[in-house]
Formats: C-alpha cells, sequence, structure tokens
C-alpha cells in the first residue's frame, strides 16, 4: 500500500487542493519568460473582460439606448428589472434549469465515462456517438428537439400511430412542463463532451490505484464512487464550470424550441440581456440585467479567494 | 523516481477490471451502453430519413419512418441551389471560409491557452491568480455585451471585419475555458515531472516543449473538439467580425433553416444541418483515436 | 434585360452633376431569404445592376433581429453596409441623430417623394424634421383574417362578418373536428392578433389615443373588454400552437385543418403558393368587420454615411431606384405587398391584393403602425404581456390590465 499511497499522491492532486498543497514547493517568483508567454492572457482579462464589465456596470445606470451613453439615472434600471415578472420567471428558470442539466449533466457524463472505461468492443464508435450531438449547434439541437416534441409529428404521434391512442408527450406545448424539454435537448447536445473529459480524467488516474484496489478487495463500483472519484477533481471542477458557462449563457437553444414560451414560461436571464442590447434597443436595461447575472458569479469568486487568503494567513501565523 | 517509472510501465488505456468472460455484469454495460446510444441516435435517425423525404410524404408525419421515395435531392440542392438570399448557391460559398476561420483559430486558440495554464500552473507571479479569477469571471458573461467594446477595439487598430480580427476574437472567447482546462490538467500531473525538468536546468520554455507538451495530448482532443465546435458553429462573431468577404457557413445554414416566411423545406434543413456537422464530426473521429493515452503511457519519461 | 429604370439613372446624374463617374459596390444587407421575398429582393439587385456599372452586392442574414443588428454593429464598428434592411419604426432614430445616415433630402425633393408616397404616414417614417432618411418601399398590413371557405362549410357555419359571429360558431367548428382559431405561439404572432382585436373593438380613434397618446385613462376603461374578448379566443387554438411559425400555421387554414388565421397580408403568398383561389378554397378578410383599416407596416431601406463619393453616387441611384413606379409594381408584385405609390401598374394583383389596394386609398383607413409611436422597448414588453396572458389562463383580465397600463405609463 505505501507505493501505492506514494504513487497515488501525485495523480491525486486535483484542482481544489493543487493550488493549495503546491504553494510550499513552487514559489511564487516573477519569470520574465512566464509574463511574456501570458501576454494575450493578460491583454484579454485586462483589456477586454475587466474594461467590459466595468462599462457594462457603469451603463445599467444610464439611460442608454441604441448606442451607450452616460446619462445617469440611479437605480432606475434595476427597479424596472426587478418588476418586470418576465425576469423574475427567467432567474427563477435558470436556476432550475441549471441544477437538473448540470447534476443530469454530470451523472449521466460520468456513468457514460466509467461503463466506457470498461475495455468495451467498439470503444471508438460508442464515443463517436456519444460525441456527436455536441458537433451540431445549439441552434440545430433546438429546432430537432422541437420537432421530435411536436405532438402532431413527433414521437407523441408516432406512438399514437402505433396503436396506443392516449399516449401523451409532448413537453413543450404546456408552460409547467416546456422547461424539462429544454432540458433533455441540452442534455442530449452536451453531455457528450462531459464523459469525454472524465473519460480523459479516468484515464489520467494511475494504474496502481486500481491494483491496490483490487488487492484490498474493494468492489469495483466502490472504488470509481470513492477512490477514483476524488481523484478526479480537476476534471470534475473543468465539466462543472463549463456547464455552467452553458447554464448562465443558455440562450440559442431555448430560442430555437420554444422562443421563451408557451407564453413568457421558459424565458431566460440571457435571452433578456441580448434582446435588450440588440432589438429591443434598451442598453442600459439590457446591461442592468448583464450585471445582475455576473454578481453572484462576482460573488462567488470573492467568496473563494476571502477563504484562500483566511486559510493562507492562518498558515502564515501557524 | 521509482514509483513514477513503475506508474509508467503499467498502463495503456481502460483501466476498469479486466474480465474474460461475459458475465452478467458485462452484459449490463453493453445494455447500458446500447440504451444511451439509441437516444443519442434517434435525433440523428430522424434528420437522416428527413432529409432522404419528399416535402409532401413529411407533411404526412411519420417521423420515424424510412422514406417512401427515397430522394437525394435535398442533399444536391443543400450544397448547391438552395437560395440564401438573392444568391443561390447553397452552402458552399461559406464552407471554405469558415474552414479557414477554423483553421486558423483553433490552434491559435490552443497554444495560447496551453502557455496559459502551464504557467499558471507551474509558474505563477505576482497577480496571476488574479487575471485566472477574470478570465473565469470572462466565461459567464453573454458575448454580445462584450461585443461593442470589442468592436470599437478592433475598428481603433483596423482589424475589424478582417480575418485576423476574427482570428482574435475566437481566440479571445475561447480562452476562459481552455485555460481552465489545461490549468486543471497541468495541476493535476505529477510536480516530481516539473522539478525533474528543474534538475535539467531547462527554462520556461523548455519544460513546456519538452516535457508539457507531450503529456497533453488527451486533454488537447477535449479542447480541439470544444473549440472546433464552438468555432465551426459559430454564427454571432462570423457575421459581426470576419467580414463579408470571410462569412462562415453558418450564416448560409442560418438563412435556409430559419428563414421567417415562404414553405419550409425541412428535408433541405435537415441536409443542410448535416453537411454543416460534418467538419466537426470528422474532427471528432479522427482525434478521438488518442482518447486512449493516458497520463502514464509512456509520456512520463519521454 | 433593358432596364426598366434608366430614366432614373439620367435623373440621379443630373442630381449628382458630374462627380460620380467611377462604379461602385454596395453591400445590402436585408433578411429576405424565402422564396417569395428573394423573387422581390432580385428584382430590386437586377435593376440596380441595370443601371450602370454600379453593383448589388448581396448579404442576406435570416431573421430581422439578426440582420439589423449586424447593421447596427457594422455602422459602430466604422465598416457599415451601403444600404439596409429596416422596419418603420423607431429604432434608427439614434443612427439619424448621430448623422450616420445619408440625407437623401435632395434626391427627395427632386422626385417629389413627399407627394407621390401615399398615404402620407407612410413616409412619416423616413421624414424626420424635414429630411429624408430613408426609403419606404412596401407596405404590409396586420389587418386580415384568413378564413377557409371548406372548414366553415364542413362545420355548417356561415362565413363570420364579426368576431362575435366567429365565436358563437367557433363550438361547432370544433366540434366538426376542426381548429376554429390557428395561431402560433411565438409572442409577435400574438400581439400582433391582439392589436387586430384592440383596434376592432376600440376603432382607430381611440387605439390612437391609447397607443399614441398614452391616454391612461382611457387605457384603463377600454382594455379590459380588449383582454376579455382575447381570453374567448385562446380557447379555441389547438395543443401544437406553441412556437408555431406563422407560415405553418397559414398552413392549417390551407389544408382546411383550422377555420380562421388573424395575420397579416403576407399570408397571402401562402395560398398562392398552394393554388388556392381567393373567394373558393379561402376568403381573406378586411379587419375591423365593419370598417376596414391598413395599418402601416412593411419595409424601409436605410443607407449609412460612407466615406467614398463613389458610393454615395450609387447610394443615392439606388434609393432612386427602389422608388421608382416600374420596380415597385415589379417588386410588390413579387413580395405581395402593396407599393408606397398610387401610380404603379398592379393589375397581376389578386383579388384579395386588390381589396387591399381600395382601402389604402382613403386617408380615413390607415391605423398607423404601433411601431411609429412605441420603441422596440416598449412593442417588445407589449409582446411578452400578450404572451403571458395567452398562456397563463390563471392570469386575470385586471392583472394583464394593471400590467399594460404600467408598461404604457413608463413608455418612452
Amino acid at each position: 500500500m505505501t507505493q501505492v499511497a506514494q504513487g497515488g499522491e501525485g495523480a491525486a492532486a486535483g484542482f481544489a487542493s493543487a493550488a493549495t498543497r503546491r504553494k510550499p514547493r513552487l514559489r511564487k517568483r516573477l519569470n520574465v519568460q512566464s509574463v511574456l508567454g501570458t501576454t494575450p492572457m493578460i491583454a484579454t482579462a485586462v483589456g477586454v473582460f475587466i474594461i467590459c464589465i466595468i462599462f457594462s456596470i457603469i451603463w445599467s445606470f444610464t439611460n442608454s439606448k441604441l448606442f451607450p451613453n452616460f446619462n445617469f439615472i440611479g437605480w432606475a434600471q434595476y427597479q424596472r428589472l426587478w418588476s418586470t415578472d418576465r425576469w423574475i420567471i427567467s432567474v427563477q428558470n435558470v436556476a432550475v434549469f441549471g441544477v437538473l442539466s448540470i447534476v443530469g449533466g454530470m451523472v449521466f457524463g460520468y456513468l457514460l465515462a466509467v461503463f466506457m472505461d470498461q475495455r468495451i468492443k467498439q470503444e471508438d464508435l460508442f464515443r463517436s456517438i456519444f460525441l456527436y450531438p455536441f458537433a451540431m449547434s445549439l441552434v440545430v439541437t433546438g429546432l430537432v428537439w422541437q420537432w421530435m416534441f411536436d405532438p402532431n409529428l413527433g414521437i407523441q404521434s408516432a406512438v399514437r400511430q402505433m396503436g396506443w391512442t392516449s399516449f401523451e408527450f409532448a413537453p413543450l406545448v404546456k408552460q409547467e412542463t416546456a422547461l424539462y424539454g429544454v432540458v433533455l435537448g441540452g442534455l442530449w447536445n452536451g453531455v457528450g463532451v462531459t464523459m469525454a473529459i472524465m473519460l480523459a480524467g479516468l484515464r489520467g488516474v494511475d494504474s496502481e490505484i486500481w491494483k491496490a484496489a483490487k488487492v484490498d478487495g474493494i468492489p469495483t463500483w466502490k472504488t470509481y464512487l470513492f477512490v477514483v472519484l476524488p481523484m478526479m477533481r480537476g476534471a470534475i471542477a473543468t465539466a462543472f464550470i463549463l456547464q455552467c458557462t452553458g447554464v448562465v449563457r443558455v440562450f440559442d437553444i431555448v430560442i430555437a424550441m420554444t422562443q421563451g414560451g408557451p407564453g413568457v414560461s421558459t424565458q431566460m436571464p440571457a435571452i433578456y440581456v441580448i434582446q435588450h442590447i440588440t432589438d429591443r434597443v434598451n442598453v442600459g436595461q439590457g446591461m442592468a440585467a448583464a450585471t445582475m447575472m455576473l454578481l453572484p458569479v462576482m460573488v462567488l469568486i470573492g467568496l473563494q479567494y476571502l477563504v484562500r487568503w483566511n486559510a493562507n494567513r492562518r498558515a502564515g501565523r501557524a | 523516481m521509482t514509483n513514477l517509472a513503475a506508474t509508467s510501465a503499467g498502463a495503456i488505456s481502460a483501466r476498469g477490471p479486466k474480465p474474460r468472460t461475459l458475465t452478467a455484469s458485462r452484459i449490463g454495460v453493453y445494455a447500458f451502453l446500447i440504451i444511451a446510444a439509441l437516444f443519442f441516435l434517434l435525433p440523428l435517425w430522424v434528420m437522416v430519413v428527413t432529409s432522404l423525404k419528399t416535402l409532401p410524404e413529411i407533411r404526412q408525419g411519420h417521423l420515424f419512418n424510412w422514406p417512401e421515395l427515397l430522394t437525394f435531392e435535398p442533399w444536391l440542392k443543400a450544397w448547391d441551389t438552395a437560395c440564401t438570399g438573392r444568391d443561390c448557391n447553397g452552402l458552399k460559398p461559406g464552407f471554405w471560409n469558415s474552414v479557414k476561420i477554423t483553421a486558423l483559430s483553433v490552434p491559435v486558440s490552443i497554444v495560447v491557452a496551453m502557455i496559459n495554464g502551464y504557467a499558471l500552473s507551474f509558474w505563477k507571479y505576482r497577480g496571476s491568480e488574479f487575471l485566472f479569477g477574470v478570465l473565469i469571471f470572462g466565461a459567464f458573461v453573454p458575448y454580445q455585451v462584450v461585443i461593442y467594446p470589442l468592436i470599437i477595439g478592433l475598428s481603433k487598430v483596423g482589424l475589424f471585419a478582417t480575418l485576423p480580427g476574427i482570428v482574435i476574437v475566437h481566440t479571445i472567447f475561447g480562452m476562459p475555458i481552455l485555460t481552465l482546462l489545461y490549468r486543471n490538467f497541468f495541476a493535476s500531473l505529477p510536480i516530481e515531472l516539473f522539478k525533474a525538468g528543474r534538475v535539467d536546468w531547462a527554462g520556461f520554455w523548455g519544460i513546456f516543449f519538452r516535457i508539457m507538451l507531450p503529456m497533453s495530448v488527451p486533454i488537447t482532443i477535449v479542447a480541439v473538439i470544444l473549440q472546433t465546435t464552438g468555432i465551426w458553429n459559430d454564427f454571432l462573431f462570423g457575421t459581426v467580425f470576419a467580414g463579408r468577404e470571410n462569412m462562415p457557413m453558418t450564416v448560409q445554414l442560418n438563412n435556409i433553416v430559419t428563414t421567417t416566411t415562404g414553405v419550409r423545406e425541412y428535408n433541405v434543413n435537415m441536409a443542410a444541418t448535416i453537411l454543416t456537422a460534418a467538419v466537426p464530426l470528422v474532427v471528432y473521429f479522427i482525434s478521438g483515436k488518442w482518447f486512449v493515452r493516458g497520463i502514464a503511457a509512456g509520456a512520463v519519461k519521454g | 434585360m433593358k432596364s426598366v429604370v434608366s430614366v432614373v439613372a439620367v435623373v440621379a446624374a443630373a442630381l449628382l452633376g458630374s462627380t460620380a463617374v467611377r462604379a461602385a459596390d454596395v453591400e445590402v444587407i436585408h433578411w429576405w431569404t424565402s422564396g417569395g421575398e428573394q423573387a422581390a429582393v432580385s428584382v430590386f439587385a437586377r435593376e440596380f445592376d441595370a443601371l450602370g456599372d454600379d453593383k448589388w452586392v448581396d448579404t442576406a442574414i435570416a431573421g430581422g433581429e439578426n440582420a439589423r443588428s449586424a447593421t447596427l454593429q457594422r455602422i459602430l464598428g466604422g465598416d457599415p453596409p451601403g444600404a439596409a434592411q429596416f422596419n418603420p419604426g423607431r429604432q434608427y432614430e439614434e443612427l439619424i441623430a448621430g448623422g450616420m445616415l445619408l440625407d437623401l433630402t435632395d434626391l427627395a425633393t427632386t422626385e417629389n417623394w413627399a407627394g407621390i408616397v401615399r398615404p402620407a404616414s407612410i413616409s412619416e417614417a423616413c421624414l424626420v424634421d424635414g429630411h429624408w432618411w430613408c426609403v419606404p418601399v412596401n407596405i404590409h398590413s396586420w389587418n386580415w383574417a384568413w378564413a377557409s371557405i371548406p372548414a366553415f362549410e364542413k362545420a355548417g357555419v356561415a362565413l363570420p362578418n364579426s368576431f362575435d359571429e366567429f365565436l358563437a360558431s367557433a363550438p361547432k367548428l370544433k366540434e366538426a373536428g376542426i381548429i376554429p382559431f390557428a395561431i402560433g405561439g411565438e409572442s409577435w404572432q400574438i400581439n400582433g392578433a391582439f392589436g387586430v382585436v384592440q383596434t376592432s373593438l376600440l376603432g382607430i380613434e381611440k387605439r390612437e389615443k391609447i397607443l399614441k397618446d398614452k391616454d391612461i385613462e382611457l387605457a384603463k376603461a377600454e382594455m379590459p373588454a380588449v383582454f376579455a374578448k382575447w381570453r374567448e379566443f385562446s380557447q379555441y387554438t389547438d395543443e401544437g400552437s406553441a412556437n408555431r411559425n406563422w407560415n405553418d400555421t397559414t398552413n392549417l387554414v390551407v389544408t382546411d385543418q383550422a377555420a380562421l388565421q388573424i395575420m397579416g397580408d403576407w399570408a397571402r403568398g401562402e395560398f398562392g403558393v398552394a393554388g388556392e383561389k381567393p373567394g373558393v378554397d379561402y376568403a381573406c378578410l378586411a379587419l375591423p368587420a365593419d370598417h376596414p383599416t391598413v395599418t402601416t407596416g412593411g419595409d424601409i431601406f436605410l443607407f449609412p454615411k460612407q466615406s467614398d463619393p463613389a458610393v454615395e453616387a450609387a447610394q443615392l441611384k439606388m434609393a432612386s431606384m427602389m422608388i421608382n413606379p416600374q420596380v415597385q409594381a415589379l417588386f410588390n408584385n413579387a413580395k405581395g405587398s402593396m407599393p408606397v405609390r398610387d401610380d404603379v401598374d398592379m393589375s397581376l394583383a389578386d383579388d384579395c391584393m386588390k381589396r387591399g389596394l381600395e382601402i389604402i386609398g382613403s386617408e380615413a383607413n390607415i391605423a398607423i403602425d404601433a411601431g411609429r409611436w412605441l420603441s422596440n422597448d416598449t412593442t417588445g414588453q407589449f409582446n411578452d404581456l400578450s404572451a403571458q396572458f395567452w398562456a397563463d389562463a390563471s392570469m386575470t383580465v385586471d392583472d394583464a390590465v394593471a400590467k399594460y397600463v404600467e408598461i404604457l405609463q413608463n413608455a418612452d
């Protein structure tokens, strides 16, 4: 076991722990090459994202219409935003959509990756099948699934034609179920990538771990769940953030499947933002909504820094 | 280092339990995979059969049936003669533009992100973590919010509506997720690798090219898949930043598929859709082969 | 092909003096990508190319939102197209104020656009403070309903002469297995039809008082009836209506599966393509039934300012070509829309189009498009409200009116 423990240590250095654990071993030092090599990153982070975010926030306090201006009107855009039904429904929707599609994507994606990892025949074929939907743009994904869910053309009518005439499966036509239809379409498109990231993670786990687990007589499923999974923090974090960005930005697939309907029941924040800064010609309102979308992310990242800073300070005292 | 040597000897590909006979659990594995595969394939089946049907047959419903009257006309039309505005040249005019944009943007964005991830894992400097945080933050910004400043910036330097302009835009918007991908991957590599490199007095670029680059094949496949798909399917940036001469294929696809008036030719739409997805699909099939190579597959000593 | 508009070239050349000799490419962004639209835009392109050495360079981007966004962003980026399609409204008012558009006033004065464009309210979309900033090319009206004659016959009820008659016969249609009221669940379709019901119940004047003058008290008094009527309609549609395209919806009427659709005059093309005959297979009912009017929607082209004088000269030629009577005839016959001037040969038009032209002849029959008074923002909020009210039966009429009034109060 000793060998395993040591061998595992290197491979297991996952996302969250890697940063903190490495610190004593690798000191931060100013390497000119490192700064030079990351010039594009510095330019993008500072020149694009920071500037854009600052301007978004500034413009959200103005009455900008087609082109951004600097006529400040206080919190009026935010007051209007939070008194708009559609925005509130959008926020609720993105929460439900996010939880369902991230949990669904993670569980299904990891399961697929694990099953793919069983030395199966035709691995290439299966992997391609699981991955191909990702090649379809989200617009196309939405169109196809809208079709499949169409009560008169799709699955429902096909099953009825087979003889089960009371069969009902058309989630998009009802306000109560439309969102779940969108979740399903999104999963179909994106699970393959989660699987691919998880599979890359699984293949990164040291083979010694497996040998040791075998020696110790741990059942395979337990090994996957309790030994291997915690070692894949890097892959999980990547897949998680990738899906989070997909959720926050969700736009195309909803437009293609439901256009936010029936009524406004599948509206999403990103649609609100985009419609307001383009066709509805109200940049101020759109930027207020965008700022609200970014707020939770800001808080989360801020908290993470706070926790890390606090941990460092304690480590320094100890 | 013996541990690592032992590790590296062991593995080739899948490392699950290694069954020899067809047991119940084996059957379960295949049953799960096949059912999952059916879920994924059903829409493709619908698209293919629809693209081979005539319009009157489509109007009858029977979404899942094989066409009674097989026709390849929709495919020819989608590629060659479908009207996308005044021009009736199908998808083909934009095809090479899309190839051009993708072939340039994918490698550039991946190389940039790879260096970012490497530097963020092994060569941190004051503020590097902060920059990374900003990048991750940027991954959540709806694209349209960022478009205006970017248009102004690019037009100031004379790159608005040019090929280099669109490559820069794709590199910027691919950077957050790709950098995350590589940072997390490099962070999970054994630190001994890096230390061994330092012993040989290899600097930033030496370790990168001699050790890290060869190690990162599996994750690079994921990166290629992400970027090829994203850039090939991009519509928004293409219409704004590429300039008229470089308009990507998705503009034509959009014109064919989401036309707002007139008769909807579902068969042509489906054929056009499959044709447009063909290039990313080919990339998946080819690059997917390298997935089998794991972290310990010999690269450690390389 | 010999150009029918060579006279235009002479006018434009005279106007510009002798400076414009070099040929130029004029890029045109538009969203006309379907069959009939494509034929119509080809008329423009062909006629423009025939004028001389200037070339029409076509950039079609499907979806009005996409195309308009691309235009605005390209103007901002300093790479504006030579011409761009918009809908008449207020979306481009900042472009005018910002001096980003080519001033067409001299050309318009020479050709007397103000005198020939009818109804006069159509020119208001382009004529701001005495200057012409765009060219109106056609008129589309919302105030139509399309009925399947066989469907009504099958149910044994007469074609309706009013909404109340229709709503009275709807249960019988439903019994006969016909969808009484066809509509697609997209918010613009719902709000458009809602607008027609509003005009029908209130009449032009009250509608104008509410939407133009933002008369809150009148809205509070009159809108409950409109929403209540609209709720009645909502029980007579089918479950497939969610997110259905307008043309797929029209197809239900074409194939006699549905009885009635409220939709603008662009729907006529769908019947034409299917070989249906007005008066035999389908009926076009001009609305409001007691006093038919037309709304002044349609398309316009604006011409972003260019640095190259040769392109500017070509832009003026293009503007002049688009409003030329012969081009108007060819274009509008292909597009299925009404021309913006009277002296146009529309003898090819079918009975429904002729009825529309008859109605538009009198200023008293013009219901100005609400887009003239309301910003896209406000229209969008009305779209959301109509769609929400339509889909959510738990939303009461009082709730809806309260929200309607709130939007109206905050309208800019």
